[in-house]
Protein backbone atom coordinates (compact mmCIF):
# COMPACT_ATOMS: atom_id res chain seq x y z
CA UNK A 1 0.00 0.00 0.00
CA UNK A 2 2.91 2.29 0.64
CA UNK A 3 6.23 2.78 -1.05
CA UNK A 4 9.52 4.10 0.28
CA UNK A 5 10.31 7.68 -0.54
CA UNK A 6 13.57 9.54 0.01
CA UNK A 7 13.31 12.98 1.64
CA UNK A 8 16.39 15.11 1.27
CA UNK A 9 17.20 18.41 2.92
CA UNK A 10 18.04 20.89 0.18
CA UNK A 11 19.45 24.28 1.01
CA UNK A 12 18.50 27.05 -1.43
CA UNK A 13 21.94 27.43 -2.90
CA UNK A 14 23.36 26.51 -6.25
CA UNK A 15 25.20 23.22 -6.22
CA UNK A 16 23.18 21.43 -3.58
CA UNK A 17 20.77 19.66 -5.93
CA UNK A 18 23.48 18.54 -8.32
CA UNK A 19 25.38 17.00 -5.42
CA UNK A 20 22.40 14.72 -4.75
CA UNK A 21 21.81 13.89 -8.40
CA UNK A 22 25.47 13.14 -8.99
CA UNK A 23 25.52 10.76 -6.05
CA UNK A 24 22.49 8.92 -7.46
CA UNK A 25 24.05 8.83 -10.90
CA UNK A 26 27.28 7.38 -9.47
CA UNK A 27 25.26 4.68 -7.73
CA UNK A 28 23.29 3.95 -10.91
CA UNK A 29 19.95 4.68 -9.24
CA UNK A 30 16.95 5.33 -11.45
CA UNK A 31 14.64 8.15 -10.43
CA UNK A 32 10.98 7.33 -11.05
CA UNK A 33 9.44 10.58 -9.81
CA UNK A 34 10.58 13.55 -7.81
CA UNK A 35 9.47 16.91 -6.53
CA UNK A 36 10.99 19.80 -4.61
CA UNK A 37 8.96 21.75 -2.08
CA UNK A 38 10.61 24.97 -1.05
CA UNK A 39 10.58 27.66 1.62
CA UNK A 40 12.59 30.88 1.62
CA UNK A 41 15.78 29.23 2.86
CA UNK A 42 15.57 25.53 2.19
CA UNK A 43 13.47 22.83 0.66
CA UNK A 44 12.73 19.14 0.84
CA UNK A 45 13.52 17.11 -2.25
CA UNK A 46 11.27 14.05 -2.32
CA UNK A 47 11.89 11.21 -4.67
CA UNK A 48 10.77 7.77 -5.63
CA UNK A 49 13.53 5.64 -7.11
CA UNK A 50 14.79 2.18 -7.76
CA UNK A 51 16.47 0.43 -4.81
CA UNK A 52 15.46 3.08 -2.26
CA UNK A 53 17.38 1.42 0.59
CA UNK A 54 20.62 1.37 -1.35
CA UNK A 55 19.96 4.88 -2.66
CA UNK A 56 19.58 6.06 0.92
CA UNK A 57 22.86 4.45 1.96
CA UNK A 58 24.70 5.91 -1.01
CA UNK A 59 23.37 9.38 -0.29
CA UNK A 60 24.41 9.14 3.36
CA UNK A 61 27.88 8.15 2.23
CA UNK A 62 27.90 11.26 0.03
CA UNK A 63 27.17 13.35 3.15
CA UNK A 64 23.57 14.12 2.21
CA UNK A 65 20.92 14.56 4.92
CA UNK A 66 18.34 12.01 3.81
CA UNK A 67 15.43 10.19 5.42
CA UNK A 68 13.45 7.20 4.22
CA UNK A 69 9.73 7.28 4.80
CA UNK A 70 6.67 5.45 3.53
CA UNK A 71 4.15 7.28 1.41
CA UNK A 72 0.89 6.14 -0.19
CA UNK A 73 0.97 5.42 -3.88
CA UNK A 74 -2.23 4.73 -5.75
CA UNK A 75 -2.79 4.04 -9.39
CA UNK A 76 -5.57 5.78 -11.29
CA UNK A 77 -6.74 5.81 -14.90
CA UNK A 78 -5.20 8.48 -17.09
CA UNK A 79 -8.48 10.31 -17.62
CA UNK A 80 -9.92 13.68 -16.56
CA UNK A 81 -11.58 13.58 -13.12
CA UNK A 82 -9.93 10.44 -11.71
CA UNK A 83 -7.65 12.34 -9.33
CA UNK A 84 -10.58 14.38 -8.05
CA UNK A 85 -12.57 11.23 -7.35
CA UNK A 86 -9.70 9.66 -5.46
CA UNK A 87 -8.89 12.70 -3.34
CA UNK A 88 -12.58 13.22 -2.57
CA UNK A 89 -12.67 9.88 -0.78
CA UNK A 90 -10.02 11.06 1.66
CA UNK A 91 -11.50 14.49 2.19
CA UNK A 92 -14.91 12.94 2.87
CA UNK A 93 -13.27 10.79 5.53
CA UNK A 94 -11.89 13.95 7.15
CA UNK A 95 -8.30 13.17 6.18
CA UNK A 96 -5.91 15.97 5.21
CA UNK A 97 -3.38 15.43 2.49
CA UNK A 98 -0.07 16.93 3.60
CA UNK A 99 1.46 16.88 0.14
CA UNK A 100 0.91 15.14 -3.13
CA UNK A 101 2.60 14.71 -6.46
CA UNK A 102 1.80 12.63 -9.45
CA UNK A 103 3.34 11.13 -12.51
CA UNK A 104 2.45 8.93 -15.44
CA UNK A 105 3.77 5.44 -15.70
CA UNK A 106 2.99 3.07 -18.53
CA UNK A 107 -0.24 4.74 -19.39
CA UNK A 108 -1.45 4.94 -15.79
CA UNK A 109 -1.53 7.87 -13.42
CA UNK A 110 0.16 7.47 -10.05
CA UNK A 111 -0.63 9.66 -7.03
CA UNK A 112 2.00 9.84 -4.31
CA UNK A 113 0.83 11.44 -1.09
CA UNK A 114 1.15 11.68 2.66
CA UNK A 115 -1.80 12.29 4.98
CA UNK A 116 -2.22 13.46 8.54
CA UNK A 117 -3.71 10.08 9.48
CA UNK A 118 -2.02 7.06 7.91
CA UNK A 119 -4.24 4.43 9.51
CA UNK A 120 -7.47 6.07 8.44
CA UNK A 121 -6.09 6.64 4.94
CA UNK A 122 -5.14 2.97 4.64
CA UNK A 123 -8.69 2.05 5.56
CA UNK A 124 -10.09 4.37 2.88
CA UNK A 125 -7.84 2.76 0.29
CA UNK A 126 -8.91 -0.71 1.37
CA UNK A 127 -12.61 0.02 1.69
CA UNK A 128 -12.78 1.65 -1.73
CA UNK A 129 -10.61 -0.94 -3.44
CA UNK A 130 -8.21 1.70 -4.66
CA UNK A 131 -5.30 0.19 -6.52
CA UNK A 132 -2.26 0.87 -4.47
CA UNK A 133 1.29 0.25 -5.49
CA UNK A 134 3.88 -1.41 -3.29
CA UNK A 135 7.61 -1.67 -3.36
CA UNK A 136 7.58 -4.93 -5.31
CA UNK A 137 5.55 -3.32 -8.09
CA UNK A 138 7.89 -0.37 -8.04
CA UNK A 139 10.93 -2.61 -8.43
CA UNK A 140 9.39 -4.06 -11.59
CA UNK A 141 9.11 -0.63 -13.21
CA UNK A 142 12.47 0.70 -12.40
CA UNK B 1 32.16 78.94 38.43
CA UNK B 2 32.92 75.27 38.03
CA UNK B 3 36.43 73.98 37.46
CA UNK B 4 37.20 72.20 34.18
CA UNK B 5 38.14 69.15 36.21
CA UNK B 6 36.18 66.95 38.57
CA UNK B 7 39.33 65.85 40.43
CA UNK B 8 41.71 68.70 39.51
CA UNK B 9 44.37 67.48 41.93
CA UNK B 10 44.84 64.17 40.10
CA UNK B 11 43.63 64.97 36.60
CA UNK B 12 46.28 67.65 36.09
CA UNK B 13 49.24 65.83 37.61
CA UNK B 14 52.41 65.86 35.54
CA UNK B 15 53.70 62.58 34.13
CA UNK B 16 56.31 62.20 36.85
CA UNK B 17 53.74 62.92 39.54
CA UNK B 18 51.38 60.34 38.05
CA UNK B 19 54.14 57.75 37.98
CA UNK B 20 55.17 58.45 41.58
CA UNK B 21 51.56 58.04 42.67
CA UNK B 22 51.28 54.81 40.68
CA UNK B 23 54.38 53.31 42.29
CA UNK B 24 53.12 54.13 45.76
CA UNK B 25 49.71 52.61 45.01
CA UNK B 26 51.18 49.58 43.25
CA UNK B 27 53.31 48.76 46.30
CA UNK B 28 50.27 49.13 48.51
CA UNK B 29 48.18 46.95 46.19
CA UNK B 30 50.76 44.17 46.04
CA UNK B 31 51.00 44.15 49.85
CA UNK B 32 47.22 44.07 50.02
CA UNK B 33 47.12 41.04 47.70
CA UNK B 34 49.10 39.09 50.28
CA UNK B 35 45.87 38.90 52.30
CA UNK B 36 44.62 36.39 49.77
CA UNK B 37 45.70 32.79 49.41
CA UNK B 38 45.44 32.75 45.61
CA UNK B 39 47.93 35.62 45.35
CA UNK B 40 50.20 34.28 48.09
CA UNK B 41 50.47 31.01 46.17
CA UNK B 42 51.00 32.78 42.86
CA UNK B 43 53.71 35.00 44.33
CA UNK B 44 55.41 32.00 45.92
CA UNK B 45 55.38 30.18 42.56
CA UNK B 46 57.01 33.10 40.78
CA UNK B 47 59.37 33.85 43.66
CA UNK B 48 58.10 37.42 44.02
CA UNK B 49 57.65 39.30 47.26
CA UNK B 50 55.98 42.68 47.64
CA UNK B 51 59.37 44.19 48.46
CA UNK B 52 60.58 43.40 44.94
CA UNK B 53 58.46 46.26 43.61
CA UNK B 54 60.91 49.15 43.78
CA UNK B 55 60.16 51.00 40.56
CA UNK B 56 57.09 51.28 38.36
CA UNK B 57 58.81 49.09 35.74
CA UNK B 58 58.87 46.31 38.34
CA UNK B 59 55.20 45.77 37.59
CA UNK B 60 56.50 43.49 34.82
CA UNK B 61 57.87 41.14 37.46
CA UNK B 62 54.33 40.42 38.57
CA UNK B 63 52.45 37.44 37.20
CA UNK B 64 49.56 38.03 34.81
CA UNK B 65 45.99 37.44 35.90
CA UNK B 66 43.49 35.96 33.44
CA UNK B 67 39.78 35.41 33.17
CA UNK B 68 40.53 31.75 33.81
CA UNK B 69 41.97 32.69 37.23
CA UNK B 70 38.68 34.36 38.04
CA UNK B 71 36.78 31.27 36.96
CA UNK B 72 39.07 28.93 38.88
CA UNK B 73 38.61 30.89 42.08
CA UNK B 74 34.85 31.24 41.65
CA UNK B 75 33.08 32.68 43.51
CA UNK B 76 35.06 34.42 46.23
CA UNK B 77 38.58 33.01 45.92
CA UNK B 78 40.21 36.27 44.83
CA UNK B 79 38.66 38.46 47.47
CA UNK B 80 41.26 40.29 49.57
CA UNK B 81 38.99 41.65 52.30
CA UNK B 82 36.65 39.95 54.79
CA UNK B 83 33.36 39.11 53.03
CA UNK B 84 31.46 41.28 55.52
CA UNK B 85 33.15 44.32 53.94
CA UNK B 86 31.78 43.52 50.48
CA UNK B 87 28.60 45.33 49.52
CA UNK B 88 28.16 44.53 45.82
CA UNK B 89 28.65 41.61 43.51
CA UNK B 90 28.62 41.68 39.72
CA UNK B 91 28.84 38.49 37.75
CA UNK B 92 29.30 37.52 34.13
CA UNK B 93 26.86 35.10 32.53
CA UNK B 94 29.29 32.20 32.88
CA UNK B 95 30.08 31.26 29.36
CA UNK B 96 32.22 28.16 29.21
CA UNK B 97 32.28 27.18 32.85
CA UNK B 98 32.11 29.15 36.04
CA UNK B 99 31.01 32.73 35.67
CA UNK B 100 33.37 35.45 36.84
CA UNK B 101 32.46 37.31 39.98
CA UNK B 102 33.62 40.78 40.92
CA UNK B 103 33.15 42.02 44.47
CA UNK B 104 33.14 45.61 45.66
CA UNK B 105 33.51 47.27 49.04
CA UNK B 106 31.76 50.55 49.80
CA UNK B 107 34.97 52.37 48.95
CA UNK B 108 35.31 50.44 45.68
CA UNK B 109 31.84 51.57 44.66
CA UNK B 110 32.65 55.13 45.58
CA UNK B 111 35.90 55.08 43.59
CA UNK B 112 34.06 53.54 40.67
CA UNK B 113 31.42 56.28 40.79
CA UNK B 114 34.21 58.84 41.01
CA UNK B 115 35.78 57.61 37.76
CA UNK B 116 32.44 57.82 35.95
CA UNK B 117 31.70 61.25 37.42
CA UNK B 118 35.16 62.45 36.35
CA UNK B 119 34.46 61.25 32.82
CA UNK B 120 31.08 62.91 32.54
CA UNK B 121 32.42 66.15 34.01
CA UNK B 122 35.28 66.03 31.50
CA UNK B 123 32.85 66.23 28.58
CA UNK B 124 31.03 69.21 30.03
CA UNK B 125 28.29 67.77 32.21
CA UNK B 126 27.50 69.63 35.46
CA UNK B 127 25.01 69.20 38.32
CA UNK B 128 22.30 71.09 36.45
CA UNK B 129 22.35 68.52 33.64
CA UNK B 130 19.82 65.71 33.25
CA UNK B 131 21.35 62.30 32.57
CA UNK B 132 19.35 59.49 31.02
CA UNK B 133 20.98 56.11 31.33
CA UNK B 134 19.54 54.04 28.48
CA UNK B 135 21.72 51.08 29.22
CA UNK B 136 20.90 47.65 30.59
CA UNK B 137 20.82 47.43 34.37
CA UNK B 138 21.11 44.34 36.49
CA UNK B 139 24.39 42.50 36.20
CA UNK B 140 25.44 44.64 33.23
CA UNK B 141 27.73 47.20 34.84
CA UNK B 142 26.80 49.94 32.37
CA UNK B 143 23.58 50.42 34.29
CA UNK B 144 24.54 50.91 37.92
CA UNK B 145 28.02 52.17 36.98
CA UNK B 146 26.70 55.21 35.15
CA UNK B 147 23.84 55.62 37.61
CA UNK B 148 26.15 56.04 40.60
CA UNK B 149 28.64 58.13 38.63
CA UNK B 150 26.04 60.55 37.30
CA UNK B 151 24.54 60.88 40.77
CA UNK B 152 27.96 61.46 42.28
CA UNK B 153 28.49 64.28 39.81
CA UNK B 154 25.18 65.64 41.02
CA UNK B 155 23.02 65.30 37.95
CA UNK B 156 19.37 64.39 37.92
CA UNK B 157 19.74 60.80 36.78
CA UNK B 158 17.06 58.75 35.05
CA UNK B 159 17.53 54.96 35.13
CA UNK B 160 15.61 54.56 31.87
CA UNK B 161 17.38 51.24 31.09
CA UNK B 162 17.47 49.81 27.58
CA UNK B 163 14.55 49.49 25.21
CA UNK B 164 11.06 50.98 24.89
CA UNK B 165 12.16 53.75 22.56
CA UNK B 166 8.89 55.68 22.63
CA UNK B 167 9.12 56.02 26.40
CA UNK B 168 12.80 56.99 26.12
CA UNK B 169 11.90 59.78 23.71
CA UNK B 170 9.09 60.96 25.98
CA UNK B 171 11.56 61.12 28.90
CA UNK B 172 14.09 63.03 26.80
CA UNK B 173 11.46 65.62 25.90
CA UNK B 174 9.54 65.82 29.19
CA UNK B 175 12.48 65.74 31.60
CA UNK B 176 14.78 67.91 29.51
CA UNK B 177 17.44 65.21 29.18
CA UNK B 178 20.79 66.73 28.23
CA UNK B 179 22.93 63.59 28.19
CA UNK B 180 22.33 59.95 27.28
CA UNK B 181 24.44 56.88 27.83
CA UNK B 182 23.70 53.93 25.56
CA UNK B 183 25.39 51.42 23.35
CA UNK B 184 25.98 52.97 19.89
CA UNK B 185 23.51 50.74 18.06
CA UNK B 186 20.81 51.77 20.48
CA UNK B 187 21.43 55.47 19.86
CA UNK B 188 20.91 54.77 16.17
CA UNK B 189 17.73 52.90 16.94
CA UNK B 190 16.52 55.78 19.09
CA UNK B 191 17.15 58.17 16.23
CA UNK B 192 15.14 55.97 13.83
CA UNK B 193 12.17 56.07 16.19
CA UNK B 194 12.56 59.83 16.69
CA UNK B 195 12.38 60.24 12.92
CA UNK B 196 9.25 58.10 12.70
CA UNK B 197 7.68 60.17 15.48
CA UNK B 198 8.63 63.46 13.83
CA UNK B 199 11.00 64.37 16.66
CA UNK B 200 14.07 66.34 15.61
CA UNK B 201 16.77 65.91 18.26
CA UNK B 202 18.27 69.31 17.41
CA UNK B 203 14.97 71.18 17.57
CA UNK B 204 12.92 69.22 20.07
CA UNK B 205 15.43 68.12 22.72
CA UNK B 206 18.03 69.69 25.00
CA UNK B 207 20.59 66.98 24.29
CA UNK B 208 24.22 68.04 24.36
CA UNK B 209 26.27 64.93 25.13
CA UNK B 210 26.17 61.22 24.29
CA UNK B 211 28.26 58.62 26.05
CA UNK B 212 28.65 55.48 23.94
CA UNK B 213 30.48 52.27 24.66
CA UNK B 214 30.33 48.56 25.51
CA UNK B 215 30.05 47.72 21.83
CA UNK B 216 32.75 47.97 19.20
CA UNK B 217 32.15 50.79 16.77
CA UNK B 218 34.16 52.63 14.18
CA UNK B 219 35.02 56.31 13.89
CA UNK B 220 32.54 56.56 10.98
CA UNK B 221 29.77 55.14 13.12
CA UNK B 222 30.54 57.70 15.80
CA UNK B 223 30.48 60.53 13.26
CA UNK B 224 27.19 59.26 11.87
CA UNK B 225 25.69 59.21 15.37
CA UNK B 226 26.94 62.75 16.01
CA UNK B 227 25.43 63.96 12.74
CA UNK B 228 22.10 62.28 13.43
CA UNK B 229 21.72 63.54 16.96
CA UNK B 230 23.46 66.86 16.47
CA UNK B 231 25.66 66.41 19.55
CA UNK B 232 29.09 65.06 20.43
CA UNK B 233 29.36 61.35 21.17
CA UNK B 234 32.18 60.28 23.49
CA UNK B 235 33.67 56.82 23.55
CA UNK B 236 33.64 55.03 26.88
CA UNK B 237 35.70 52.02 27.92
CA UNK B 238 34.86 49.74 30.77
CA UNK B 239 34.96 46.12 31.74
CA UNK B 240 33.32 44.44 34.68
CA UNK B 241 36.62 42.99 35.88
CA UNK B 242 37.94 46.53 36.42
CA UNK B 243 34.59 47.69 37.91
CA UNK B 244 32.65 48.54 34.77
CA UNK B 245 32.45 51.81 32.85
CA UNK B 246 34.73 54.54 34.07
CA UNK B 247 38.14 53.06 33.27
CA UNK B 248 38.64 55.18 30.16
CA UNK B 249 36.76 57.98 28.45
CA UNK B 250 37.36 60.51 25.71
CA UNK B 251 37.94 64.13 26.53
CA UNK B 252 36.58 66.89 24.26
CA UNK B 253 39.66 66.43 22.02
CA UNK B 254 38.23 63.03 21.00
CA UNK B 255 41.72 61.75 20.35
CA UNK B 256 41.79 58.53 22.33
CA UNK B 257 40.34 57.65 25.71
CA UNK B 258 42.08 58.86 28.85
CA UNK B 259 42.69 55.84 31.05
CA UNK B 260 42.88 57.02 34.64
CA UNK B 261 46.36 56.21 35.77
CA UNK B 262 45.72 57.07 39.40
CA UNK B 263 43.41 54.01 39.28
CA UNK B 264 45.19 51.72 36.82
CA UNK B 265 48.57 50.83 35.42
CA UNK B 266 48.14 50.44 31.67
CA UNK B 267 50.38 48.11 29.68
CA UNK B 268 50.12 47.07 26.05
CA UNK B 269 51.80 43.74 25.40
CA UNK B 270 52.32 41.39 22.52
CA UNK B 271 49.67 38.71 23.12
CA UNK B 272 52.11 35.98 22.03
CA UNK B 273 55.33 36.96 23.80
CA UNK B 274 53.65 39.02 26.54
CA UNK B 275 56.46 41.56 26.13
CA UNK B 276 55.56 45.26 26.02
CA UNK B 277 55.10 46.79 22.56
CA UNK B 278 56.25 50.35 21.73
CA UNK B 279 53.74 53.19 21.98
CA UNK B 280 51.57 53.35 18.86
CA UNK B 281 51.78 49.63 18.17
CA UNK B 282 48.76 47.41 18.61
CA UNK B 283 48.87 44.85 21.38
CA UNK B 284 46.80 43.45 24.20
CA UNK B 285 45.63 45.80 26.89
CA UNK B 286 46.78 44.73 30.36
CA UNK B 287 45.46 46.53 33.42
CA UNK B 288 46.52 46.57 37.06
CA UNK B 289 44.12 48.08 39.56
CA UNK B 290 45.63 50.55 42.03
CA UNK B 291 42.73 51.45 44.32
CA UNK B 292 40.68 48.30 44.63
CA UNK B 293 40.02 46.86 48.09
CA UNK B 294 37.82 43.82 47.52
CA UNK B 295 39.39 42.45 44.37
CA UNK B 296 42.62 44.03 43.25
CA UNK B 297 43.74 42.57 39.92
CA UNK B 298 47.38 42.44 38.93
CA UNK B 299 48.27 42.62 35.25
CA UNK B 300 44.85 41.49 34.11
CA UNK B 301 44.87 40.37 30.50
CA UNK B 302 41.80 42.06 29.01
CA UNK B 303 42.18 40.35 25.60
CA UNK B 304 41.25 43.66 24.02
CA UNK B 305 43.62 44.82 21.30
CA UNK B 306 44.48 48.50 21.15
CA UNK B 307 47.42 50.90 21.23
CA UNK B 308 48.78 53.86 23.14
CA UNK B 309 48.16 57.15 21.34
CA UNK B 310 50.00 59.45 23.73
CA UNK B 311 50.60 60.47 27.31
CA UNK B 312 49.83 64.17 27.16
CA UNK B 313 46.82 66.04 25.84
CA UNK B 314 45.85 69.65 25.05
CA UNK B 315 42.96 69.22 27.50
CA UNK B 316 45.47 69.43 30.35
CA UNK B 317 45.17 65.81 31.44
CA UNK B 318 48.37 63.81 31.23
CA UNK B 319 46.70 60.47 31.74
CA UNK B 320 47.53 57.99 29.00
CA UNK B 321 45.45 58.11 25.82
CA UNK B 322 44.29 54.75 24.46
CA UNK B 323 42.84 54.12 21.01
CA UNK B 324 39.42 52.57 20.51
CA UNK B 325 39.52 48.79 20.77
CA UNK B 326 40.75 47.20 17.54
CA UNK B 327 39.68 43.64 18.14
CA UNK B 328 40.32 40.77 20.50
CA UNK B 329 43.25 38.47 21.12
CA UNK B 330 40.75 35.68 21.79
CA UNK B 331 37.62 34.73 19.88
CA UNK B 332 35.16 36.66 21.99
CA UNK B 333 32.44 38.48 20.06
CA UNK B 334 30.99 41.70 21.38
CA UNK B 335 27.51 42.16 19.96
CA UNK B 336 25.10 44.84 21.16
CA UNK B 337 27.06 45.09 24.39
CA UNK B 338 26.89 41.35 25.05
CA UNK B 339 30.05 39.25 25.23
CA UNK B 340 29.78 35.96 23.38
CA UNK B 341 32.24 33.14 22.93
CA UNK B 342 31.79 30.80 19.95
CA UNK B 343 32.16 27.85 22.34
CA UNK B 344 28.77 28.82 23.80
CA UNK B 345 27.19 28.29 20.39
CA UNK B 346 28.98 24.97 20.07
CA UNK B 347 27.74 23.84 23.47
CA UNK B 348 24.11 24.33 22.46
CA UNK B 349 24.52 22.72 19.03
CA UNK B 350 25.93 19.62 20.72
CA UNK B 351 22.54 19.09 22.34
CA UNK B 352 20.81 18.73 18.96
CA UNK B 353 21.52 15.45 17.14
CA UNK B 354 19.57 16.81 14.15
CA UNK B 355 22.36 19.27 13.39
CA UNK B 356 26.11 18.95 13.05
CA UNK B 357 28.67 20.62 15.26
CA UNK B 358 30.13 22.70 12.47
CA UNK B 359 28.77 26.19 12.45
CA UNK B 360 29.42 29.63 11.06
CA UNK B 361 28.61 32.86 12.86
CA UNK B 362 28.11 35.88 10.63
CA UNK B 363 27.83 39.35 12.11
CA UNK B 364 26.21 42.00 9.97
CA UNK B 365 24.81 45.47 10.35
CA UNK B 366 21.32 45.89 8.96
CA UNK B 367 19.35 49.09 9.32
CA UNK B 368 21.98 50.16 11.81
CA UNK B 369 21.32 47.11 13.96
CA UNK B 370 23.97 44.50 14.54
CA UNK B 371 22.75 41.01 13.78
CA UNK B 372 24.10 37.56 14.35
CA UNK B 373 23.30 34.70 12.02
CA UNK B 374 24.27 31.18 13.00
CA UNK B 375 24.48 28.70 10.16
CA UNK B 376 24.24 25.05 11.11
CA UNK B 377 24.26 21.90 9.06
CA UNK B 378 21.20 19.68 8.97
CA UNK B 379 22.42 16.21 9.83
CA UNK B 380 19.32 14.13 9.38
CA UNK B 381 16.84 14.14 6.56
CA UNK B 382 13.18 14.63 7.30
CA UNK B 383 9.98 14.54 5.33
CA UNK B 384 8.41 17.18 7.53
CA UNK B 385 8.78 20.95 7.11
CA UNK B 386 7.21 21.52 10.51
CA UNK B 387 10.11 19.62 12.09
CA UNK B 388 12.66 21.81 10.32
CA UNK B 389 10.85 24.94 11.40
CA UNK B 390 10.56 23.70 14.97
CA UNK B 391 14.24 22.79 14.92
CA UNK B 392 15.40 26.24 13.88
CA UNK B 393 13.00 27.87 16.36
CA UNK B 394 14.26 25.70 19.21
CA UNK B 395 17.87 26.38 18.24
CA UNK B 396 17.16 30.10 18.17
CA UNK B 397 15.46 29.90 21.53
CA UNK B 398 18.17 27.90 23.26
CA UNK B 399 20.96 29.94 21.71
CA UNK B 400 19.14 33.04 22.85
CA UNK B 401 19.03 31.75 26.43
CA UNK B 402 22.72 30.97 26.32
CA UNK B 403 24.13 34.11 24.71
CA UNK B 404 21.41 36.51 25.90
CA UNK B 405 20.32 37.64 22.46
CA UNK B 406 18.44 35.73 19.82
CA UNK B 407 20.44 35.06 16.68
CA UNK B 408 19.00 34.15 13.32
CA UNK B 409 19.39 30.47 12.61
CA UNK B 410 19.96 29.25 9.09
CA UNK B 411 19.83 25.58 8.31
CA UNK B 412 22.32 24.62 5.61
CA UNK B 413 23.35 21.47 3.78
CA UNK B 414 25.50 18.90 5.45
CA UNK B 415 29.17 19.33 4.63
CA UNK B 416 28.82 22.92 3.44
CA UNK B 417 30.50 24.59 6.44
CA UNK B 418 34.17 24.58 7.42
CA UNK B 419 35.10 21.52 9.47
CA UNK B 420 35.86 21.80 13.15
CA UNK B 421 39.44 20.52 13.01
CA UNK B 422 42.26 23.00 12.82
CA UNK B 423 41.84 26.73 12.54
CA UNK B 424 38.42 26.84 10.96
CA UNK B 425 36.86 30.22 10.44
CA UNK B 426 33.94 30.28 12.83
CA UNK B 427 33.13 33.96 12.83
CA UNK B 428 32.73 36.26 9.87
CA UNK B 429 32.45 39.84 11.04
CA UNK B 430 30.96 42.01 8.32
CA UNK B 431 30.25 44.89 10.69
CA UNK B 432 33.58 46.49 9.80
CA UNK B 433 33.66 48.13 13.21
CA UNK B 434 37.34 47.59 13.80
CA UNK B 435 38.26 49.47 10.60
Amino acid sequence: MTIPQLSIFIENRSGTLIKVLDALKEANIQIVASTIADTAEYGIYRLICSEPMRACEELKKANVAVALSDVFAIEIDDQPGRAAEAVKLFSEAGISITYMYSFLLRGKGVLIFRTDDGEKAAKVIKDNNLKSIDEAALALWA
Amino acid sequence: MYSNYFNPEVETLSRSEIEALQLERLQKTVHHCMNNEFYRKKFAETGITPDDIKTLADVRKLPFTTKQDLRDTYPFGMCCVPMKDCVRLHSSSGTTGNPTVILHTKKDLDEWANQVARNLWMVGLRPDDVFQNSSGYGMFTGGLGFQYGAEKLGMLTIPAAAGNSLRQIKFIKDFGTTAIHAIPSYVTRLYEVMKEEGVDPRRDTKLKVLAIGAEPHSEEQRKRIEEMMGVKAYNSFGMSEMCGPGVGFECPEQNGMHFWEDYYIVEIVDPETLEPVPDGEIGELVLTTLCREAMPLLRYRTRDLTRILGRTCPCGRNHIRIDRMRGRSDDMIVLRGVNIFPIQIEKILMKFPEVGTNYLITLTTEDNNDQMTVEVEVNEGTDDFAKLKALSEELRHQLGDEILLKPRVRLVSKGSLPVSEGKAVRVVDKRKVYQ
